[in-house]
């Protein structure tokens, strides 16, 4: 598996290609501690400051948009978990009729995204009273088949004589999905939640329809309404709000990187 | 055993298996219905009839669709999405394998390395997009900053017909590029050592071991990530709502972007239904593709 | 409980709950509204409304951003039809018959009965209402409104040995002038002549070129588009020649990095709105002119930017108090404060008699150059399917300035498209 070039060449090579590839971020990162008109000179002489996140903090609530996405974020989450562990269950264990045809109908769901859906589905969100509500912007994502999937996986895994053993101790069937069944597929949710976070968190087209005001906007729809090319871009408070609402998930990322790395590849492989 | 079980049963659980599991299915199964069968019955429904403001809604049959292979737009869009899907993904695959080749291999300061390709992945899709319009603005902008010191005259990567695409390309293919990595990275890794040493005996050649042995070994995470690529490409354009708007002239729309402008800025329900089912057999096909495949081609030890 | 503290927690009661009676007692106002220009304006708007509710204590003004025009129509009407009450917004000037179409709308005619509301409905500048009124009545009052100017760097014109007190006043001008000032470094341009962005509003620049040339786009009613007339042709290849003639940069100029473009020196003159006026002085770091856009021979400009409309939504009562609402966001003074912290217009004539806009008109005289400009201002392009007309027509702007169509074909394909579309309006 080794291709065998000189000792030094591919670490350089490597931190080059680092450098290189992550250099965006890094111009990013410049301009949005220069402010006045100075993020787009490269020089050494210009000076450092961090009156742009202040004004553009000013500018737009990143705040309250903050708050937004954290809520729809753990508001979906949570009812993600909720609803795809007790379809993975009953998908996984229980046997009744039609057992392939609703697995079918689940998997179905797998080829079609709510992305694409945008304009039936926001008819639906609004009839239901829940336009520019967190609700509204977690409801189509909810029944996901990919949990749903994941979580049948994980729950056939369990051997059959840990839930016998728990029903001879008379737990009924919900007792045992709690105290059996969940316990043992920990990991699996924490990747679920890592990579369900993740995507919601950045997550821009939905939210953008199906939101109207600072009432329940997150930070990605928020950045591009406040960046919106009309206004002039003013390329020092831009760069500082971007960075701004990159900052929470790089720095949870930054912390928890071996989680996150594991988490996807766990999803992949399955 | 049996009676007690049964005895058991008959205490302890209040109804019969079945009707447990349509319960616990019902959210899944009601939430599925409501978000992804009821919309599509919907689309199929308002892409037969016309509507548009100050003109009453009628049915029209296939109105709507003679309408689409009419429109300039549409036909440019897709033309677009083709483009666009078909440079991205076969780039940002092999990208991702030569990124994830490179950092499985041992070497001081790797796990830099790895961070550093997978960063842009965490970024929002319109972050990532505001940063590279810092790089692509002509006259200002950082590319042609550095192309004029090199005294090399810039052009205007997104005002201009023929290069704005190839520059959504180049964003998109950083951004997706280091996210497929980490798969290679499983894949790589969890091939056993046993099976490496076996084919470094057989095959000394490191390239003739990458081609017969290493990728082949790949091919589900590779078709994984292929249809994953190709998903996106018609699936993320927040990028297009922050760098072109579609323009110049439609040079650089998706279809999915299309859809949204008719939609929402036009109001033409009708014809965006249209364009919806236009979507979803194109993501279909993605899907059936990958289903196929999976069946054939793919290679377990 | 003894029977007075049994008494004081009744009255303690009876008081919350007359607070709680009297908030909501309160009626309930939102709107939507966009910014199109550089600047923390929506603090300022903030601060208007704030004055407002100071004023107005039983009103609750809930004043919501919503990005640029497109996404502020697109918001509101979003809105309207899942039934959250909307009763008032700024809107573009030209979504008039979009929104008359779509029956959103009501005419301000219906809550001005007083010989003083009478008046007020008179109160503005003509031109201002040309995009407000259909059927005789008045749909839409000016609030963010604005020409386009020409911005010129006055130190770059002395620099090229132009009298910084003289700025072109015609087509003809205008090309010399801008030939004189563009800069060379080696082989590439260090700065541009002039720069007329031709994203984001590129019909609206369009719109000010065919009033120079003499000709319109649509008809008043709004079903009738004339794009490829002659004169408008002769327009559109005025503008493709600056390109092709090394005065402005190949290819689209982007509208949103104009002004910095401009503020940095890249360019020497700019076409842009007025209501970048306030951004562009405080940024820049030479001598800024503004000077009404040059003619051929008669100058002109389409007006632009945002009217208030009076939403069918919510009850009476809170579509009366968005009424006054409207009435006290478009008074005078308030409007002399919105011009002073944007550079938009003061939407009447009394506006630039206040205290405000007299002594800030003595201090920066370039905010009176759209004002003036007035006397020669036409409607801005406005039809039904406004959005989708709009579309076409830039499309095939942008399709002239990229050189991918010649201006003569580029407008003739829009206009039978924007025919198609309104055919069934024209009846």
């Amino acid at each position: 598996m080794t291709i065998a070039p000189p000792r030094l060449l591919l670490p350089v090579a490597g931190w080059l290609a680092g450098l290189l590839w992550i250099a965006p971020l890094l111009l990013m990162f410049w301009a949005a501690f220069h402010p006045d008109g100075d993020a787009l000179r490269l020089s050494f002489d210009t000076r450092w400051g961090f009156g742009n996140f202040p004004a553009a903090w000013r500018v737009a609530p990143f705040a309250r948009y903050l708050v937004n996405t954290f809520c729809i974020v753990t508001l979906l989450l949570v009812l993600q978990l909720l609803v795809c562990t007790l379809a993975g269950y009953a998908l996984a264990r229980l046997r009744f009729p039609g057992r392939g045809l609703v697995f079918a109908i689940v998997m179905l769901q797998l080829m079609v995204m709510p992305e694409v859906l945008i304009t039936e589905n926001y008819v639906s969100v609004a009839r239901l009273g829940q336009v520019d509500h967190y609700l509204g912007v977690a409801l189509p994502y909810i029944g996901s088949a990919f949990g749903i999937f994941l979580l049948r996986q994980t729950f056939m895994m369990v051997p059959q004589e840990l839930e016998d053993a728990a029903r001879i101790e008379g737990l009924g069937r919900l007792a045992i999905l709690l105290k059996v069944y969940v316990p043992l597929a920990r990991p699996v949710y924490t990747a679920f939640a890592l990579v369900s976070v993740s995507y919601h968190w950045n997550n821009f087209l939905w939210p953008l329809i199906v939101t109207n005001s600072v009432n329940a906007r997150p930070l990605t729809v928020g950045l591009q309404v406040f960046s919106s090319v009309d206004q002039g871009v003013d390329w020092s408070i831009i760069t500082a709000a971007t960075l701004m609402t990159s900052a929470p998930l790089l720095i949870a990322f930054l912390l928890f990187q071996r989680q996150f790395v594991q988490s996807f590849m766990r999803a992949g492989i399955k | 055993m049996n009676d007690i079980r049964h005895a058991m049963t008959s205490r302890s659980f209040v109804s019969r298996p079945a009707v447990h599991a349509w319960l616990m299915l019902l959210p899944a199964l009601v939430l599925l219905a409501a978000f992804t069968y009821w919309p599509i019955a919907g689309s199929v429904w308002e892409s037969l009839h016309t509507q548009a403001p100050g003109v009453d809604p009628m049915f029209s049959g296939a109105d709507q669709f003679a309408a689409l292979l009419d429109d300039p737009v549409f036909l440019q869009a897709l033309r677009n999405n083709f483009w666009y899907a078909l440079v991205t993904v076969p780039v940002s695959v092999m990208l991702a394998l030569a990124m994830a080749l490179w950092v499985n291999e041992r070497f001081a300061g790797r796990g830099l390395l790895r961070l550093a390709f997978f960063t842009p992945t965490i970024l929002p899709m319109v972050a990532a997009a505001n940063v590279w319009l810092f790089f692509y603005a002509p006259d200002i902008g950082l590319f042609n900053q550095l192309l004029g010191a090199a005294g090399i005259a810039g052009r205007n990567w997104l005002g201009d017909v023929e290069t704005v695409l190839p520059a959504l390309m180049v964003i998109t293919i950083w951004k997706e590029a280091g996210f497929f990595m980490i798969f290679y990275l499983a894949a790589l890794q969890s091939i056993s050592p046993e099976q490496r040493d076996a084919a470094r005996i057989e095959a000394p050649s490191a390239w003739y071991r990458l081609r017969r042995v290493t990728l082949p070994l790949l091919a589900p995470t590779t078709l994984f990530v292929v249809v994953n690529a190709l998903i996106n490409a018609f699936k993320l354009v927040d990028h297009l709502f922050v760098l072109t708007r579609g323009g110049p002239n439609n040079a650089s729309t998706l279809l999915l972007y299309y859809l949204y402008e008719v939609a929402f800025k036009f109001q033409d329900i009708s014809y965006a239904s249209a364009l919806t089912l236009v979507l979803l057999a194109l993501l279909a096909l993605c899907s059936a593709l990958q289903f196929w495949f999976s069946r054939k081609r793919v290679h377990y030890r | 409980m003894s029977f007075k503290s049994r008494g004081l927690a009744l009255a303690l009661g009876a008081v919350l709950s007359m607070a709680a009676l009297g908030a909501a007692a309160q009626t309930q106002v939102t709107m939507y509204y966009p910014v199109s220009v550089g600047g923390p304006l929506t603090q300022v708007v903030d601060k208007l409304v704030d004055q407002f509710q100071q004023a107005n204590p039983d009103v609750k003004v809930n004043a919501i951003y919503a990005g640029n025009y497109d996404d502020a129509r697109t918001k509101a009407l979003a809105a309207l039809k899942a039934g959250t009450p909307v009763q008032t917004s700024v809107l573009f000037s030209i979504d008039l018959f979009e929104l008359k179409d779509q029956n959103v709308i009501r005419p301000f005619d219906d809550f001005a009965t007083t010989p003083e509301d009478k008046a007020w409905l008179q109160s503005f500048y003509p031109g201002l209402m040309d995009n407000g009124r259909a059927d005789g009545k008045t749909w839409g009052i000016p609030f963010q409104r604005s020409t386009i100017v020409m911005f010129y760097n006055k130190d770059a014109f002395k620099q090229a040995g132009l009298d910084p007190n003289k700025p072109p006043r015609t087509w003809t001008e205008m090309r010399e002038a801008a030939a004189k000032l563009v800069k060379q470094d080696g082989g590439a341009t260090s700065r541009w002549g002039v720069m007329i962005p031709s994203t984001g509003y590129a019909y609206w620049m369009f719109g000010a070129l065919a009033k120079q040339n003499g000709a319109t786009l649509m008809n008043a009613a709004g079903s009738h588009t004339t794009f490829d007339t002659p004169k408008t042709v002769e327009a559109l290849q005025y503008w493709t020649s600056l390109a092709k003639d090394g005065l402005s940069p190949k290819g689209l100029i982007e509208w949103g990095t104009l002004r910095q473009n401009f503020v940095e020196g890249k360019t020497a003159m700019m076409w842009h709105s007025t209501g970048n006026l306030t951004a562009v002085l405080k940024d820049a770091k030479f001598d800024v002119g503004v000077a009404p856009l040059p003619g051929n021979p008669t100058g002109g400009s389409p007006t632009g930017g945002g009217n208030f409309y009076l939403f069918k939504s919510g009850s009476e009562a809170e579509q009366k108090a968005a009424y006054r609402l409207v009435r006290f966001l478009t008074a005078p003074e308030r409007s002399a404060e919105w011009s002073v912290a944007t550079g938009y217009m003061g939407v009447s004539p009394a506006s630039y008699e206040t205290p405000t806009l007299k002594s800030y008109a003595a201090k920066v005289p370039q905010t009176l150059v759209a004002r003036d400009q007035l006397q020669v201002a036409t409607a801005e392009l406005s039809t039904h399917q406004a959005g989708r007309v709009r579309k076409v027509l830039e499309d095939s702007l942008q399709s002239a300035i990229t050189g991918q169509q010649e201006p003569k074909a580029a407008l003739a394909g829009a206009q039978a498209q924007a025919d198609r579309i309104l055919k069934p309006y024209q009846r």
